[in-house]
């Protein structure tokens, strides 16, 4: 059996690995070096890392040192395995994340027909290891926040799904590479340079998306699992050392992953205007440009969660229930509206 | 040395440690009634040791009770062993992020009591350091109250800017936080030279980090959402709760010490307006601060101008002697109403000193305001009802 790369299915699949446990990793910690160190920094008027590395590059690395250093604590009343497995649940639903994001034409870990369903399923996922560590946890600040997280679920996910849906209806595939070539192979008006990125037609589901991620990200404004001034760090107050580092590469690489959705969805993905959709270059440049983009996504991401207050949970309830959801919803229609009729 | 455990008694013994912790587990996970969640001593949003024992259904809350003592100092005590002029390095420290307020209204009940006016240049220059210390203290809340809501971003502001009005007040005084500057009869030191135009430039600085904080967090949406009608305190209730300062004002009290009991300063020879709002909720108090600030700086840059000549000390005795007596002087400092009564036998110190002080009354309304919100809007309330823990228990 034999893959895309023409080589065989075990070496194909360890290529596959070493490039996953290279590319998370990594782009977990360029997000965290450059939007949660230095720009954070920059925007609060503060210094920033300055001293470890030129520019402060390698204060991240440190960082990790210090965590693997600390100790591991486990609560008295804790419940050990859950509590153990909670941080493994949360980084696996990340990882699993980018199993389908497609960075060229060839350059996918796995091209799964319902990728986008997938993607979405398996970032619900990480709610599951929120609520176990918020009830293993046994501390009440900590239950607070993982039930905040379970409540926090039903009203972004939704209309997280139903945005996705317009995409969906647009390209006609729910597969992501299909998703790419439909924004591709569109046309403006008759006018094709450039493709046609969602963003223009889906620019609705694109705001909902985003806002939406936030909540699923545990950024500011829905932040209320977390809600560092109130629940002291919610469902993640008792880990310390490694276990804790595990959220944090988690809560970064999610960004950076449902960054790079953002992209595939709306914004074009790794195509670059110009190039034939299957030229084997793409491979190469491909994702250089996901790469860039993804960066103007997350920047977006990190600049609303440094610059906004937090909700409440109610609050975040009522504005889903009755903005996003009917919005998106509305989306729907118009869409399949105009998918029926031109 | 107790002897080893036996293989089987330490079985046991694991046994029972077994068994508790079950037990804990079960109780943790099948309790579904009430809830107590205790907020502090150690937790951000009480910016000290501050207790508050919360019973809570759910997220709502039933009953909220604050707990406080944790830094109690012993303050009074401490005055009746010192002289008169040892007492300001204490008292400085009650209010720390407003330290020099808290020396004027204990000089002033000493001077009332000795019959000793300070000279009107001391008496300007106590104003405007009086006022310096208000903004420098306030404008840390006007940032705090972003954290409390999850903003990270206005609190370095504050500190960035805070940080320029305590260099005014260290170059007057030659302390950042604890002057100790403020003597019976006058002042210790005159100020420096270029010191006016300096903080007339730091005065218009401070006026824009106030647009600032209303651009980027009184303007927000989701602040307004978060703070307004939370924590509703009518003006009624807040009086009979002994509330005073910026706390009453939002409440629709239009009650000001600087304005109403001026015990000498020169409030009265300058042009600014008391701010009150009607709503009395957690928005209010971040508006009727907010505006306070602003008019500091003005009453500031009014003084700064009209400075008159003249000695900074009255006469007063090389030893300072108060004959026996008793005086109560309040004043309107950054958190509100403080007054000391101070009580005088004849000799170097007070024979008792009573420290009233305004975060511990304003605190007081917590179980009154806290009954039937949510968790977050605990954390709203105690930042809007701002209070230094120095000054709860001092």
């Amino acid at each position: 059996m034999t893959g895309a790369l023409g080589l065989a299915y075990w070496a194909e699949t360890s290529i596959k690995l070493g490039v996953a446990l290279i590319v998370i990793p990594t782009a977990a910690l360029m997000l965290g070096y450059l939007f949660l160190l230095k720009m954070m920094a920059f925007m609060q008027s503060r210094l920033g890392p300055q001293d470890v590395g030129p520019y402060g590059t390698l204060q991240l690395i440190a960082d990790a040192v210090k965590f693997l250093q600390k100790e591991d604590i486990h609560p008295a009343a804790a419940d050990r395995r859950v509590f153990r497995a909670a941080p493994v649940v949360v980084l696996a639903s990340s990882f699993l994340l980018f199993v389908v994001l497609p960075t060229g034409p060839d350059a996918v870990v796995e091209n799964l027909d319902t990728g986008i369903f997938y993607a979405m399923a398996v970032s619900s996922l990480s709610v599951l290891g929120v609520l176990m560590a918020g009830w293993a946890s046994a501390n009440k600040y900590a239950l607070l926040g993982g039930l905040r997280a379970a409540g926090q679920l039903i009203a972004y996910e939704l209309p997280l799904i139903l945005a996705v849906m317009g995409v969906v209806i647009q390209a006609d595939s729910l597969n992501l590479q299909e998703i790419v070539r439909a924004q591709a192979e569109g046309e403006i008006f008759g006018f094709g340079l450039i493709g046609n990125p969602f963003i223009l037609t889906q620019f609705i589901g694109f705001l909902i998306f985003m806002i939406s991620a936030q909540a699923e990200l545990t950024q500011t404004p829905f932040d209320m699992p977390v809600a560092e001034t109130e629940l002291v760090g919610g469902f993640h107050v008792e880990y310390t050392g490694f276990r804790f580092l595990l959220f944090f590469m988690a809560e970064v690489a999610t960004a950076f992953a449902f960054s790079a959705l953002a992209t595939v969805m709306f914004l074009g993905g790794w195509w670059i205007p110009g190039f034939d959709f299957d030229a084997p270059v793409l491979n190469v440049l491909g994702p250089v440009v996901m790469l860039v983009k993804i960066l103007v996504v997350a920047f977006i991401i990190f600049w609303i969660r440094f610059t906004y207050p937090r909700l409440r949970e109610d609050q975040l309830q009522k504005f889903a229930w009755k903005v996003l959801i009917p919005l998106s919803l509305a989306n729907i229609v118009v869409t399949g509206i105009f998918k029926v009729v031109l | 040395m107790s002897p080893p455990p036996t293989a089987s008694a330490l079985r046991e013994q694991q046994a029972y440690v077994a068994a508790q912790a079950a037990d804990a587990r079960v109780n943790v996970e099948l309790d579904t009634g009430d809830m107590t969640l205790n907020i502090g001593p150690q937790h951000p949003a009480t910016h000290g040791t501050l207790r508050i024992a919360c019973q809570l259904d759910g997220e709502q809350v039933i009953s909220a009770e604050p707990l406080m003592g944790y830094m109690h100092r012993g303050y009074e005590k401490l005055c009746e062993v010192r002289t008169y002029p040892q007492c300001t390095t204490l008292i400085n420290r009650i209010d720390w992020l407003g330290s020099f307020a808290n020396e004027v209204p204990f000089i002033l009940a000493a001077e009332q009591l000795m019959g000793v006016e300070a000279p009107p240049r001391a008496q300007w220059i106590r104003t405007i350091l009086f006022e310096l210390s208000r903004i420098a203290n306030v404008s840390l809340f006007l940032g705090d109250m972003g954290v409390q809501v999850g903003a990270l971003t206005p609190v370095f502001f504050a500190f960035r800017d805070r940080e320029r009005v305590l260099n005014q007040i260290e170059e007057v005084t030659g302390g950042r936080f604890h002057p100790n500057f403020d003597r019976i009869g006058g002042l210790k030191d005159d100020i420096p030279r270029g010191w006016i135009a300096e903080t007339h430039a730091v005065m218009a600085k401070m006026r824009g980090f106030c647009d600032e904080m209303e651009d980027l967090l009184m303007g927000n949406e989701i602040f307004q959402t978060r703070c307004r009608s939370v924590g509703v305190i009518p003006g009624d209730v807040a009086l009979s709760y002994g509330l005073s300062g910026a706390n009453l004002r939002a409440s629709g009290v239009d009650w000001d010490l600087r304005r109403d009991a001026n015990p000498g300063l020169a409030w009265d020879q300058v042009d600014w307006r008391v701010w009150t709002h009607p709503d009395g909720d957690s928005f209010a108090r971040y508006w009727v601060r907010l505006q306070e600030t602003r008019e500091a700086t003005k009453i500031v840059d009014q003084l700064l101008d009209g400075i008159p000549s003249g000695p900074i000390m009255a006469k007063v005795p090389r030893i300072i002697k108060v004959p026996a007596g008793e005086a109560y002087v309040s004043t309107e400092n950054p958190l509100g109403e403080m007054g000391y009564y101070v009580v005088s036998k004849g000799g170097l110190g007070p024979f008792r000193v009573k420290i009233r002080t305004p975060s511990f009354s304003n605190i007081s309304v917590v179980p009154w305001v806290m009954r039937g919100t949510y968790v977050p809007d605990i954390i709203t309330i105690l930042g809007s009802l701002y209070f230094i823990l120095g000054d709860i228990d001092r």
